[in-house]
């Protein structure tokens, strides 16, 4: 399994109300949030963000509210993979819940740049960063996690 | 090697001796908490399960509280789903508006939660009932929905830091302030997938609305939950609103800490945390010149009697400075009318404030409150993100019910004392 595309770097403490304002839950279709991912921080990323495109920050990605629908947001942008120093920890859960991709690696968090081309491989857990000709190890996915995001999702993984 | 208090509720809900931190196991689950946000997502999760049915009906909380009473048409759709599901599966636990409040003020209010208890919630203040001595964590719509489904969660034990807190605070201070402290200390992230375990004779110093406000903000340090031993008040508060038996666990002697913080709560001094991150805190003899526009009074974090008491005493016989506005959101329909019998809201009326029903409301930009371009509030909320109370222009700052109260009547942030108290 592996991800390909262009990075979108963000820095420290990314939380899930900028990931997905609050006014925009009274929604949980994925289509519709992913119209509105990151709009408090980088009104942009809707406009510029394409298929496979890969998300970098720094520490605490996805902290505050328990708020699923930022994942979900960030997946139907098209987004591949989140690469972060650390993730808050129930970003982390419903990110693996819903099927999206994310690795914690400091070194490839602190060095890659936005509008670099990124390549990962999930079973070794390589980050190569080829605008810079880099390459960092993360954290490989185990089994179980590449089946579920397989699946799209834990609920899917169980019922099949 | 012993077990911290986290670690012990884990252990005996997962059938285990003994737990190590790091460990990944799986817990049976006393409540299973979903809002009017998440529980739709995590209710067309289930619909997708093979299994449709819940595991106990008894042990499922609905509480349809951030957009309500319904904002919009799309939000009253989200609660229109909730509704029907509670009633197809005949949940025991669902509040409709006139009996709902604030969530993590409601559930320990009615006695669903009490110490020993492991709870997962689909909203991120499920922390709250730590002030019980329970262990309650924060989940997204899928773990909400695999846990009403099956009773039962994963979890990797956490590891802990101790905050043992010593002394009496002063008048004026509250658990806001020390837990504004605390996360002024360590950073967002600095109880990140840990335990923070409260410990100390200052305990006995707390009133259970103030351990209830600091368990509350656990998770805005990134913990997994925070968690307060279970003393004579704690046992007064769980006879007076719970049926249920409850089980007092204590961490052992031995138990490991990451990291030990001594608090001595006579020191402390009133905090605000400035935008737009609740780490961002000063004294309130450092905080300077700041004229606010709005000032909210509520949330799950500060919307209980003991903040309302606290809010009157200092607007009792002033007004609320002229084009400030000041909204009051008693948490529960039960604060609401102990507020009202009280005349604590007469007090508010006479001020020039308003007071809403319990709704989650503007503590998260959803309604009654939002904040223009440019504006400024003090709020007793719990998270002063970028446009997280409306436009990405406008700033927030966290403060206790006191510091809020007394803003009002200037319209810059400003302490009791300011005001001769």
């Amino acid at each position: 399994m592996k991800a390909h595309g262009t990075v979108h770097k963000y820095g420290d403490n990314v939380d899930t109300d900028v990931i997905i304002p609050a006014r925009y839950l009274n929604s949980s279709d994925p289509a519709e949030l992913a119209k509105k991912c990151m709009e408090d921080i980088d009104a942009e990323f809707v406009t510029r963000v394409k298929p496979g495109d890969i998300m970098v920050a720094n520490k605490n990605f996805g902290c505050g509210s328990s708020r699923e629908h930022a994942p979900i947001a960030i997946k139907a942008a098209g987004i591949s993979c989140v690469i972060a120093e650390t993730f808050a920890r129930i970003f982390y859960r419903n990110a693996i819940n819903i099927g999206l991709p994310i690795i914690e690696c400091p070194e490839a968090a602190k060095e890659i740049a936005a509008g670099d081309e990124v390549e990962i491989d999930f079973d070794s857990g390589k980050i190569y960063d080829l605008t810079k000709g880099t390459e960092y190890q993360g954290q490989p996915f185990p089994e179980f996690m590449q089946k579920i995001i397989k699946a799209e999702g834990l609920i899917n993984y169980i019922n099949s | 090697m012993g077990m911290t208090m986290t670690q012990k509720i884990l252990a005996a809900h997962a059938g285990l001796d003994k737990v190590d931190a790091g460990q990944l196991i799986m817990a049976d689950l006393d409540l299973v908490l979903g809002n009017d946000v998440t529980a739709p997502v995590a209710i067309h999760e289930m619909e997708k399960m093979n299994s449709k049915g819940v595991f106990d009906k008894d042990k499922i909380a609905l509480v349809p509280d951030h957009f309500t009473p319904n904002k919009d048409i799309k939000s009253a759709e989200h609660c229109k789903c909730v509704r029907e599901f509670a009633a197809e599966h005949n949940i025991t636990n669902y509040f409709e508006i006139g009996e709902m409040g604030i969530e993590h003020a409601l559930l320990p209010e009615k006695g669903l939660v009490v110490a020993g208890d492991v709870v997962i919630g689909a909203d991120s203040h499920t922390c709250t009932y730590g002030a019980l001595g329970a262990f309650s964590t924060g989940v997204g719509s899928t773990d909400m929905a695999a846990g009403m489904a099956t009773g039962k969660a994963w979890f990797k034990v956490p590891s802990a830091l101790k905050f043992e807190l010593v002394g009496k605070p002063s008048s004026w201070v509250s658990g806001k302030d020390v837990i504004l402290h605390i996360i002024g200390l360590i950073g967002v992230d600095g109880a990140l997938y840990k335990s923070m375990e409260f410990v100390g004779d200052g305990i006995a110093n707390l009133s259970m609305d103030d351990r209830f406000t600091m368990a509350n903000m656990a998770i805005e340090a990134g913990a997994k939950n925070g968690i307060f031993p279970v003393d004579d008040k704690t046992e007064q508060y769980m006879k007076e609103h719970a049926t249920r038996e409850y089980e007092i666990y204590e961490a052992d002697e031995d138990a490991e800490y990451e990291k030990t913080y001594v608090i001595d709560l006579s020191t402390l001094k009133s905090t605000v945390a400035f935008p737009h991150l609740p780490e961002n805190t000063r004294t309130i003899d450092e905080v300077g010149d700041i004229k606010i526009d709005q000032v909210v009074i509520g949330s799950c974090t500060n919307g209980r009697i003991d903040d309302l008491r606290v809010a009157a005493k200092v607007l009792e016989g002033r007004k609320v400075a002229k084009g400030l506005r000041l909204i009051i959101f008693p948490a529960t329909q039960a604060i609401y009318l102990k507020a009202m019998e009280e005349g604590l809201l007469s007090t508010f009326i006479k001020a020039g404030g308003v007071v809403s029903t319990p709704t989650c409301g503007p503590c998260l930009g959803g309604h009654m409150g939002i904040l223009a371009s440019g504006e400024k509030a003090v709020a007793t909320t719990n998270r002063n993100f970028v446009g997280r109370m409306g436009h990405v222009e406008s700033e927030i700052y966290l403060a206790s019910p006191a510091i809020a109260a007394a803003s009002a009547v200037t319209g810059k942030i400003s302490s009791p004392a300011d005001l001769g108290l």
